[in-house]
C-alpha cells in the first residue's frame, strides 16, 4: 500500500522535473546550422578538393604513385636541351613537359597521401568540398596547362630531335664501325662443346 | 447569435448552417496552425529548428504546402481491404471529434445547441471515435492497423470512466450539465474558476481530467495505438491522401476539443480572468480560444517529455490510479457539499 502512493508520488514528481527539463530546452538556442546559408569553419588541414598548381609541378610522378586508387595520370615528355622550361617558386628547374594531369576526384578517396611527396608543395587540398556534378566525367579534372596544339608542337619538336638525334648517332655508329677490326672468334665456346663431348 | 441569424434570414436552414460552421472556420486554420506549431515545439525541445525553408520567415506555410501536397496524392485503397469501411472511418472519426464543438461555447452568445444535457453528449459523441478508429483497423485487413485499433479502443473506452468521473466532480458542483450554466457561475475573478473550489479535490479532478484526455485523443504518452517504433502508424498505416488528413485533422481538432472541455468545465471558459476587464462576447472569444491554446500546448509539451507506456502500464494507470482517486475526489466533494 506504501509503495502505491510513493509510486504515483515519484510518477508526478518525475513528470514535472521531465517538463521543467523540456521547458528551459524550448528557450535553448537550436544547435542546428542551416547549412547553405551558414556553413562551419572547416578545420585546419581539412582536405577536400585537390589542387595542382601547374606551375610548379616537375613531372616527377610521386603524386601519381603515391595515390592508393590511381585516380591521378600524369603524362610527361622530356624537353630539349635548348628548351627552357623555367624554375619552380621553390627554384627547382623544370626538366619535364607535363602533358596530362588527370585526376579523377569521383575515386579519390581524400587520404592526402599525394599531398605529402611532392617536392614543390605543388599539389594540395583546397577548402572547396561543393563540387557535386550531374554527369560522372565532369568529376575529371583537367589539370594541364598546355594546350593541344601546344602538346603538339613540343611532340613534333622532340620528335624531329630525336629524329636527328638518330640519324647523328647512326652517322656516328657507322663512322665507328668502318675503322673497327672485325670481332675476333671467340674460342672458348668451341672449347667448352669439344669438354662436354669428352665427358 | 441564434436571434441575431433569425433576423437576418428567416430560413432555418441557414441559420443553423451558419452556426453549424463557426466551429470549422476555427478548426481548419487552427489545424494548420497548430501541426506547424507542434513540429516547431517539438523541434525546440530537442533543440533543433524544424521546417525553415518554406514560405519564408522560419517555414511559416511548410503546413499550407503539405495540404496541398496531401490534397493531390492518390488515394490508395489496399486491394484486401474492405473498400466500404475503409472509406468512411475516417469521416465517422472526424464526424465524432467535430460533433463534440456542438455544444462547446465558444463565447456567451455563442454555442452551437445550448442543451442541457451538454456535457453528456460531449462525453456520449466522442466515443463515436472508437466506432471510427476499429472500423479503419479492421477494414485496413493490415496487422498492424488492426493491432492498433485494438489497442486505441481498449485504451480509449477504459479512459472513458476516469474521464466521466472527473467530469462528474464538476457537475456535482455546479449542478448542471448545460456548458454555459456551468460558464456562467464561474464568472468574476479567477478565483470563481471550479479548479480553486473546494481545493484539493477538483484540482485533482482536473489531473486526472487532464491525463485521461490524453488517452482519449491518443496523443503521447498514451500513443501507443500509433507507436509508430512497433505498428508503423497503427490504424491511419493504410491511409494515404486526403484520408490520411482527416485522420491527422480530427486528431488535432479532438486535442482542442478536449482542451476545450478542461476550460470551459475548470477553467472559466469564456469568463475573464480579471472580473469585468475585457469581458464582453468578442472577448470572450479570445479568452476561450487561448485558455484552450494554453492546454494543447500542454499535450504538446507533454508528448516531447514523456516516453510511452506499455499496455500493462497504461492499464494500471487507469484502473488502479486516476479511477480509484477519482471516485476519491467524488466522495470528498460530496462530504464537502453536504457538511
Amino acid at each position: 500500500m506504501k509503495k502505491y502512493f510513493t509510486d504515483i508520488a515519484k510518477a508526478v514528481w518525475t513528470v514535472l522535473i521531465g517538463m521543467k527539463i523540456t521547458l528551459g530546452h524550448l528557450f535553448v538556442p537550436a544547435v542546428t546550422i542551416q547549412y547553405p546559408d551558414v556553413k562551419l569553419k572547416l578545420p585546419e588541414r581539412a582536405r577536400n578538393r585537390l589542387f595542382v598548381n601547374m606551375d610548379d609541378c616537375i613531372g616527377c610522378l610521386q603524386c601519381e604513385m603515391a595515390c592508393p586508387v590511381n585516380c591521378i595520370t600524369i603524362e610527361t615528355m622530356k624537353s630539349l636541351p635548348t628548351d627552357d622550361l623555367g624554375t619552380t617558386s621553390t627554384g627547382m628547374k623544370k626538366k619535364l613537359w607535363v602533358t596530362r594531369f588527370d585526376i579523377d576526384i569521383a575515386k579519390c578517396c581524400y587520404c592526402g597521401l599525394c599531398v605529402y611527396p611532392c617536392p614543390t608543395e605543388c599539389i594540395k587540398m583546397t577548402e572547396v568540398y561543393e563540387f557535386s556534378e550531374f554527369e560522372r566525367n565532369n568529376l575529371l579534372y583537367n589539370y594541364v596547362t598546355l594546350t593541344q596544339p601546344e602538346i603538339d608542337v613540343i611532340k613534333t619538336k622532340i620528335a624531329s630531335s630525336e629524329k636527328e638525334q638518330a640519324t647523328k648517332k647512326a652517322a656516328e655508329a657507322q663512322a665507328k664501325q668502318t675503322p673497327a677490326p672485325p670481332a675476333p672468334p671467340r674460342p672458348g665456346k668451341d672449347d667448352k662443346k669439344g669438354g662436354a663431348q669428352k665427358t | 447569435m441564434e436571434q441575431f441569424l433569425r433576423n437576418i434570414f428567416d430560413n432555418d436552414f441557414f441559420v443553423y448552417g451558419i452556426i453549424g460552421i463557426i466551429p470549422l472556420v476555427w478548426i481548419i486554420p487552427y489545424a494548420l496552425f497548430v501541426i506547424y506549431l507542434e513540429r516547431k515545439v517539438s523541434a525546440h525541445m530537442q533543440d533543433r529548428l524544424g521546417p525553415m525553408r518554406t514560405g519564408g520567415w522560419h517555414g511559416w506555410s511548410q503546413t499550407i504546402a503539405d495540404m496541398l501536397k496531401l490534397l493531390q496524392k492518390e488515394d490508395i485503397v489496399p486491394a484486401a481491404a474492405d473498400k466500404k469501411l475503409h472509406k468512411i472511418a475516417p469521416f465517422v472519426i472526424f464526424i465524432g471529434s467535430y460533433a463534440a464543438y456542438a455544444v462547446i461555447p465558444f463565447s456567451s452568445q455563442y454555442v452551437g445547441s445550448n442543451i442541457s444535457l451538454g456535457l453528456l453528449y460531449v462525453i456520449a459523441i466522442s466515443s463515436l471515435a472508437v466506432v471510427g478508429i476499429l472500423m479503419a483497423g479492421w477494414a485496413s485487413n493490415n496487422k498492424w492497423s488492426l493491432l492498433g485499433a485494438m489497442r486505441a479502443v481498449a485504451q480509449i473506452v477504459s479512459y472513458e470512466i476516469p474521464t466521466i468521473l472527473s467530469i462528474l466532480v464538476v457537475v456535482m458542483i455546479a449542478g448542471s450539465l448545460n456548458l454555459q450554466d456551468i460558464n456562467e457561475m464561474q464568472s468574476g475573478w479567477f478565483w470563481n474558476w471550479f479548479i480553486f473550489k473546494n481545493f484539493p479535490f477538483v484540482f485533482i479532478a482536473f489531473i486526472i481530467y487532464f491525463i485521461a484526455s490524453l488517452a482519449e485523443t491518443n496523443r503521447t504518452p498514451f500513443d501507443i495505438p500509433e507507436a509508430e517504433s512497433e505498428l508503423v502508424a497503427g490504424y491511419i498505416t493504410e491511409y494515404s491522401g486526403m484520408k490520411f488528413a482527416m485522420f491527422m485533422l480530427s486528431e488535432f481538432v479532438n486535442m482542442f476539443a478536449v482542451s476545450a472541455i478542461a476550460a470551459t468545465i475548470f477553467f472559466g471558459g469564456w469568463n475573464s480572468p480579471f472580473g469585468e476587464f475585457l469581458s464582453g462576447p468578442l472577448w470572450g472569444v479570445f479568452w476561450f480560444l487561448s485558455k484552450g491554446m494554453v492546454f494543447v500546448f500542454v499535450q504538446m509539451w507533454l508528448r516531447w517529455t514523456l516516453p510511452r507506456l506499455r499496455v500493462d502500464q497504461l492499464m494500471y494507470v487507469s484502473w488502479k490510479v486516476l479511477t480509484p482517486w477519482a471516485f476519491g475526489c467524488i466522495i470528498g466533494v460530496g462530504l464537502w457539499m453536504v457538511l
